[in-house]
């Protein structure tokens, strides 16, 4: 507060950037607009594999990393999903109790009728599923947080009852743990499956037309609706691919473990999934995130969990973190919006 | 309505022409951007200060570095002689200083007086005493001599008297530095007047204003001293009396600016109809019937709330018509969307950028090509280096300034973000255009440049439809004039009738003759 020794006097010194305020430096612009928001998730979750790497000598291993990234899939690709939605300006309640309708129709039609039918029929679900929440959210105007929370008591209420709430072995179908547990050049199919789940998603967002409309519709629906994007469309798009993706979730799943249950994913499945894209930096009001951020989100979450087991933590502690990692990114998030505007 | 009053009441309530804000070598840049580099600047207690520039050369950081809405990098903001370090809007209440935010803060629910003392109400045990509440508001209205009911609900007032309850709200905290940003861009006519009147009546109490506007003449009339800005920094400061419009015009950009309308093409004879309206009825809108042939130009007068940007929603689709029809180049515009307006090239460039325009997160280019995708992807795949190029150009074409296209369009100014918009609109390559108040907030400088390109669209045989509050701007551009009255065409203009009179005649019919207040909201 006391520069103006030397300034003070001078009021004009224009010729020092003859040029005006365009003439800049790309590299401060760039770290500008980049800021410490997008950091917000890489730092953290660099820090962290890092302190694994070293305090735990199991942790840097290729068996380890495979493992998290394949127990990581259903959510990994449920959460991809569900940031489309989150952008869109919805939010998708359902995605667990889709998964577990999908994984176990999905699993009984294997049993009687065969691997294939089985998923083609747990596919058709989810996209039904989600093509249903869509269209509620949209013709019919149902906030989709209430449309969402009712279609994921309905369709969890289907999963039991077809099941009778049994799990459901898939013994005698051994070709269905093909899906799942295939290697292919060292590592698994889930894992194959879900990176190609993220670079599609993550086109889809950031290069294509679609993808446009749906950070237009989610970051401001009038303003959207006057440039002739059609809102309700893309809506549609973002809850039934959402829906497709918690199906494959699901078949995943009961393929890694040749098994369903009804009782499987449910709301744990559904609040891991929004906790991932949240501490991603995803905004939960719309019209701003990236598919980058939920894979880091999660995985960042999985590293979490991954340390309490090899350091030998209390897992009791692991909820508590992970519920104060949310406030931190929640936190940080409104934080940033308050000194940006 | 002239300066002097003003100045003399100010002269007569503050002994002396003591400064009460001092700005001191004030810097503040954004990443890269330098907003304010070395601003000195004092206001005097009592006067009304405003302060002029292009967009983007600075004006609103200023007044909001005043407000305490930001804080300087370097200098010092001094208050009544002492230096100050204002880090919130609240710390510079406290000294007197409140700003009228262009995007008023009202609970539209809630009645003038609640909306007045929201957050200080009188109260015992947690009730709100009325009578109390009602006796308050009655002395500051006295105080202030506004003519404003208590009981009247904010959503139901005009824009101008949503202002007064701003400015009634700040005065209820004793303020006594009123700062308004672009005050009179979103309003017409009689409520520039009011507006204006508010100002006075303010200055002739002794309150200090500092405001900003694009508008020369009302500077001109309203203020006794003037700054001008430029590139963020400080060109000078002196009494308005001392200025004309060309000598600001000349400080703001550093050159001089011939007419502000470009020459009017000859009407062109014999074209056909592009845009073909009958018997339109929707929300606001009475049954219109409105033809623009190509090459036109035809303005839209009218009040704010005559049912001008109704009438365009209801062209695009984006309002549903309860009757009438919509041709575009002869074939009817069935199935009304505005997906489907657009495609068959009905472009509109929407009034309010905040609520009808922009996706402030995104790109400046991403906001320029939302409407025109298709038109640079292959399927779905958007051909990223063809849509960037393709901005840009048309970004510079209505001189947008931005440091790089990719930056998020809430990093630009005000005008800049209008511009982006019209922008939009220009990609769509349409064969009607409908821009609804185009300039609002644009500087005098980058308003010809937008004015150069609606007459190019026209001369390409494009069907423009300009919708603005501005008389001067709807005379100096349009063909005809067609002014809109309660939802309905109130009268029809050509050639020699296009006049100021004819037009505010037409506008206000119901009312008395001597009530017509003169626009002085003009550009030039
Ligand atoms: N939050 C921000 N982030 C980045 N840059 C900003 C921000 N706010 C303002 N700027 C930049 O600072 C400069 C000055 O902006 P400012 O809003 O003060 O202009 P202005 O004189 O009010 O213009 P206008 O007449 O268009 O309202 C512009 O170059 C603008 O892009
Ligand atoms: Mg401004």
């Amino acid at each position: 507060m006391t520069t103006k020794t030397t300034n003070a006097g001078a009021p004009q010194t224009r010729d020092e950037r003859p040029l005006g305020p365009q003439q800049r430096t790309r590299v401060t612009d760039a770290l500008r607009i980049r800021s410490w928001r997008s950091a917000a998730i890489v730092v953290p979750f660099i820090v962290l594999f890092v302190v694994l790497s070293v305090t735990s000598g199991p942790f840097l291993t290729t068996s380890n990393l495979l493992n998290i990234a394949d127990q990581q899939s259903a959510v990994l690709i449920i959460a991809v999903a569900s940031t489309l939605v989150l952008i869109a300006g919805g939010i998708d309640l359902s995605v667990g109790a889709t998964y577990a309708l999908s994984a176990v129709v999905s699993a009984q039609v294997a049993v009687s009728h065969g691997v294939a039918l089985g998923i083609v029929t747990g596919m058709a679900l989810g996209i039904v599923a989600g093509l249903i929440n869509g269209i509620v959210t949209t013709f019919f105007r149902v906030n989709s947080l209430i449309a969402t929370l009712a279609t994921a008591l309905i369709f969890s209420g289907i999963a039991a009852k077809l099941s009778n709430g049994n799990l459901i072995v898939l013994t005698n179908q051994p070709a269905y743990a093909k899906i799942a547990q295939t290697q292919f050049i060292g590592v698994r199919m889930s894992i194959w499956l879900t990176l190609a789940v993220i670079i599609v998603l993550g086109l889809l967002l950031s290069r294509t037309t679609n993808g446009r409309y749906i950070y237009a519709a989610g970051g401001n629906a009038q303003a959207a609706r006057l440039a002739g994007v059609r809102i309700n469309f893309v809506v549609i798009l973002a809850f039934t691919i959402n829906g497709a993706a918690a199906a494959l979730g699901g078949i995943i799943d009961t393929s890694r473990v040749l098994s369903a249950q009804s009782s499987s994913g449910g709301n744990t499945l559904t609040f891991l999934v929004l906790t991932g894209i949240v501490v991603g930096g995803t905004s939960i009001l719309g019209g701003a995130g990236a598919i980058w951020r939920t894979v880091i989100g999660v995985l960042f979450i999985a590293l979490v969990g991954n340390g309490f087991d090899l350091l030998g933590l209390d897992p009791l502690y692991e909820q508590i973190t992970l519920g104060l990692i949310l406030l931190v990114a929640v936190g940080t998030d409104a934080w940033s919006r308050l000194r940006h505007t | 309505m002239d300066g002097q009053g003003t100045s003399a009441a100010a002269a007569g309530s503050a002994p002396a022409a003591e400064s009460y804000v001092d700005l001191v070598a004030v810097d503040k840049s954004f990443g890269g951007v330098r907003a304010l580099s070395g601003v000195n600047l004092s206001i005097t207690r009592g006067s009304v200060h405003a302060l002029v520039g292009e967009n983007g050369a600075g004006k609103s950081t200023l007044s909001r570095v005043i407000a305490g809405l930001i804080m300087p990098d370097a200098g010092e903001v001094r208050i009544n002689g002492t230096p100050a370090i204002l880090h919130s809007p609240r710390d510079a209440l406290a000294r007197g200083i409140a700003s009228i935010a262009q995007e008023l803060e009202l609970v539209p629910s809630l009645t003038v007086a609640e909306n007045v003392f929201l957050g200080s109400e009188p109260r015992r045990g947690g009730f709100i005493r009325r009578r109390a509440l009602r006796a308050r508001f009655n002395a500051l209205v006295a105080e202030a001599g506004f003519d404003l009911k208590a009981d009247a609900v904010v959503s139901t007032l005009r824009t101008a008297d949503r202002q007064k309850v701003e400015i009634l709200r700040a005065l209820s905290r004793r303020a006594s530095l009123i700062i308004m940003d672009e005050p009179t861009a979103a309003l017409s006519g009689p409520d520039v007047q009011r507006l204006h009147e508010v100002v006075h009546i303010l200055a002739r109490r002794g309150r200090t204003v500092l405001f900003v506007s694009h508008f020369l003449k009302e500077v001109l009339t309203l203020a006794d001293t003037v700054t001008i800005l430029r590139d963020g920094h400080l060109v000078r400061t002196g009494p308005a009396a001392a200025e004309t419009e060309s000598s600001l015009i000349e400080g703001m950009l550093g050159r001089t600016l011939g007419s502000v309308f470009p020459a009017k093409p000859d009407a062109p004879s014999g074209s056909p109809p592009v845009l073909e309206v009958s018997g339109l009825r929707a929300p606001g809108v009475n049954g219109v019937d409105l033809t623009v042939h190509a090459g036109e130009i035809v303005g839209l007068a009218g009040l704010v709330g005559a049912g001008r940007s109704e009438i365009a929603h209801a062209i695009l689709g984006a309002a549903r018509a309860t009757a009438g029809t919509v041709a575009v180049r002869g074939e009817r515009l069935y199935g009304r969307s505005p997906t489907v307006a657009l495609r068959r090239g009905v472009a509109l460039v929407p009034e309010s950028r905040k609520e009808q325009g922009l996706f402030p997160d995104r790109s400046v280019t991403q906001n320029a090509t939302l409407a025109s995708l298709k038109a640079f992807s292959v399927g779905t795949w958007i051909r990223r280096a063809v849509e960037r190029r393709a901005a840009a150009d048309v970004l510079t074409a209505v001189t947008v300034r931005a440091t790089r296209n990719s930056v998020p369009v809430s990093a630009l100014s005000g005008g800049n973000q209008q511009k982006v918009l019209f922008a939009r609109a220009l990609l769509c390559r349409p064969c009607v255009l409908i821009a609804d108040e185009p300039t609002r907030g644009v500087d005098v400088g980058s308003r010809r440049a937008i004015y150069d390109l609606l007459v190019e669209q026209a001369g390409r045989g494009v069907a423009v439809l300009v919708i603005s509050s501005d008389i001067e701007e709807v005379l100096g551009l349009a063909h005809r004039v067609v002014v809109i009255r309660s939802g309905r065409v109130a009268a029809e203009l050509n050639g020699s009738d296009m006049t100021n009179q004819a037009v505010l005649t037409a506008a206000f019919a119901e009312q008395a003759g001597p009530e017509h207040p003169e626009a002085e909201k003009t550009p030039l």
